[in-house]
């Protein structure tokens, strides 16, 4: 178990540098300057080449890259080239729980509406319910969640002007300003999510519902209540967590588009305003650490299977 | 003696169109037909793709004429209203339906190709070619795919043939996963030995008498893709990151709705009514080939 966690971990952090090399390389190959964003306002030659020296560029790529990956191990991504100038590593702290608040409470929407849909669901098979769940279920995949965003903010900021529209107040100024904020757009990062928790609890269900062990509890004469509680649903859960990785990557997907639509500052804000921008240092700062998310979180969930099922043995 | 008769093996979820005889292939109709969601995806899709074709011919204005009163609600002139400069908003839509189609088929063929012959090549040949490919697909395979495309786009600039390249790229991993899982159980099979001993050259091994028997997953990713890659392409360009403004995106054309929508409702909601219907009718598409070609290696969740 130890030394399985400890390879994960070198692998994790394997990743962590692949994913670092390649937008610092992709980041110089495009074609042009690509900092040359940097160096617009700067139109006199001798003050490009005092910039250029300034910030390394004069030198070989790969003096550039080990300086560069040197820095980065030190925490240090550099400031945005805009406005105060601000170190990157700062805005990515203010943005990162905003990005995880959404994240939280996304996953919690989900939750609450995919465990009891998708059980009923796998109880009740082809019943109208269980039609009609499903339907559900392929509406809340198909749609766009930026559209789900706005149709949120039409009904509830807009029409019945019960929650705010945009913006994003911390928990340390109240519970109920911070909540009020993030319900709209988590809910519409849940949605999806919550589509596809419900057909994988519903499949697992339906396998659970066939074995063996669901008979006996049968035979034993144990209440139905219990036997689905008892015997079903916590066997059923496991599959549901293999895809957690991919979910969880789902909704920091969904924040990513969903925060833009309610100007919360949160990672995927920063890394679109970045690109947009053209700030390099942010949409490079805001990569990797998107990535690492990514990366950390989904070891985590590989860690926790054997949490959940002892059956499964880390080698 | 010409071709092994590989076609009568069956490798699980083997399928080939014309391998079926005519009776089969109608009962395959008839599989799909039976299925509500299936029909409603296929007339849907017909209806879009004919709309998409024909765009000039069918708009009942001008899309970027702006001829009209801003912001007119529903009406019989206009079915959808009109946008914030007077724009027939019906027009717009069925001018949109261009993009996303092309960027949802287009990326699924460019990905579908460049993925299956990474596929082909880990699995067949295995070892260090294995390795290689194996490595940069499980580095993608970290990512979620429109996270990659956005990745992609930060580097490589906006512009609809910048957002096809980076949605096409994104989806890659995905079809070479599927294929090379499928190719390392059928490369065991004795017809490969056979064809070996026969002395044919490895690529006609790979893309005569292996790369058929994948064709039924790699059918059902593909449908599952193309609608993942019409939701990323509207995604990209909701952020301002796809399409140039000047192009009919439903992703733009909802972005560029966002500061009416509390007043002009159908703005916000018509735009993205047209991603969903697209996006709903090819997923159950997907679905019913997935239960009627019984596919196991695609997920509903292509993420």
């Amino acid at each position: 178990m130890k030394q399985y966690i400890i390879r994960r971990l070198i692998g994790a952090f394997i990743v962590m540098w692949a994913v670092a090399t390649l937008v610092f390389v992709m980041m110089r190959l495009v074609p042009g300057d690509p900092l040359a964003a940097m160096l617009f306002d700067a139109a006199d030659p001798d003050m490009v080449e005092e910039l250029r020296r300034q910030y390394g560029l004069d030198q070989p790529i790969y003096v550039q890259y080990f300086k560069w990956f040197w820095q980065v191990l030190q925490g240090n991504l550099g400031s945005s080239i805009y406005g105060s100038r601000t170190p990157v590593t700062t805005i990515i702290a203010e943005a990162f729980p905003r990005t995880m608040s959404l994240a939280t409470l996304g996953f919690f929407f989900a939750l609450i509406i995919a465990v009891p849909a998708g059980l009923i669901s796998a109880i009740r098979k082809h019943s109208a319910m269980d039609h009609t769940v499903t339907v559900f279920a392929f509406i809340g995949l198909s749609m766009p969640d930026f559209w789900l965003a706005i149709l949120l903010i039409i009904v509830f900021a807009a029409k019945l002007q019960v929650l705010p529209a945009i913006g994003y107040v911390p928990l340390s100024q109240g519970f109920w300003p911070w909540l009020s904020h993030i319900i709209l757009p988590a809910f519409a990062i849940g949605v999806g999510f919550a589509a596809i928790i419900t057909r994988m609890i519903r499949s697992s269900m339906l396998e659970i519902l066939k074995t063996d062990y669901m008979r006996v509890a049968q035979a034993k004469g144990l209440r139905e209540f219990v036997i689905l509680t008892r015997h079903g649903f916590p066997n059923a859960l496991i599959p549901v967590l293999t895809v957690m990785g991919i979910a969880l990557a789902l909704l920091l997907a969904g924040a990513v588009v969903v925060e833009n639509v309610f100007a919360i500052k949160g990672l995927g804000r920063v890394l679109i305003e970045g690109i947009l921008n053209r700030d390099y240092p942010v949409v490079q700062g805001a990569i990797i650490a998107v990535s690492a998310i990514f990366v950390f979180a989904n070891l985590i969930v590989d860690l926790l299977y054997g949490v959940v099922d002892p059956r499964i043995r880390f080698e | 003696m010409t071709d092994i008769p590989h076609n009568q093996t069956t490798t699980a979820g083997a399928f080939r169109a014309d391998d079926l005889p005519p009776d089969r292939s109608r009962e395959a109709l008839r599989y799909l037909l039976r299925d509500k969601k299936a029909v409603f995806g296929a007339v849907v899709l017909s209806v879009l793709i004919v709309s998409a074709l024909l765009a000039p011919w069918i708009v009942p204005y001008d899309p970027e004429a702006m001829d009209f009163g801003m912001m007119e609600g529903i009406s019989w002139a206009h079915p959808l209203g009109t946008d914030d400069l007077g724009r027939d908003l019906l027009s717009r839509l069925i001018y949109g339906a261009r993009i996303s189609l092309l960027v949802g088929f287009s990326t699924v063929a460019i990905s579908l190709v460049i993925g299956v012959i990474l596929g082909v090549a880990a699995g067949y040949f295995g070892g260090i070619t294995d390795m290689v490919i194996m490595r940069y697909i499980d580095l993608q395979w970290a990512f979620p795919n429109f996270i990659i495309a956005v990745y992609l786009v930060a580097v490589i600039g906006q512009g609809l043939l910048n957002v096809i390249i980076a949605i096409s790229l994104a989806f890659i991993d995905d079809f070479a996963r599927i294929v090379r899982g499928m190719v390392l159980s059928i490369r065991e099979e004795q017809y490969v030995d056979a064809a070996k001993s026969l002395g044919y050259s490895d690529a006609r091994i790979m893309f005569r008498h292996i790369l058929p028997n994948t064709v039924a997953p790699i059918i059902v990713q593909a449908t599952v893709s193309v609608s993942y890659a019409i939701l990323g392409e509207a995604g990209l360009s909701f952020l301002g990151l796809g399409v140039d403004s000047d192009t009919f995106s439903w992703g733009l054309i909802l972005a560029d709705s966002r500061s009416f929508i509390s007043s002009a409702w159908w703005l916000g909601v018509f735009p993205g009514c047209f991603i969903m219907i697209t996006v709903l009718s090819i997923n159950f598409l997907g679905d019913a080939l997935r239960d009627m070609l019984d596919v196991r290696e695609v997920k509903s969740v292509g993420v």
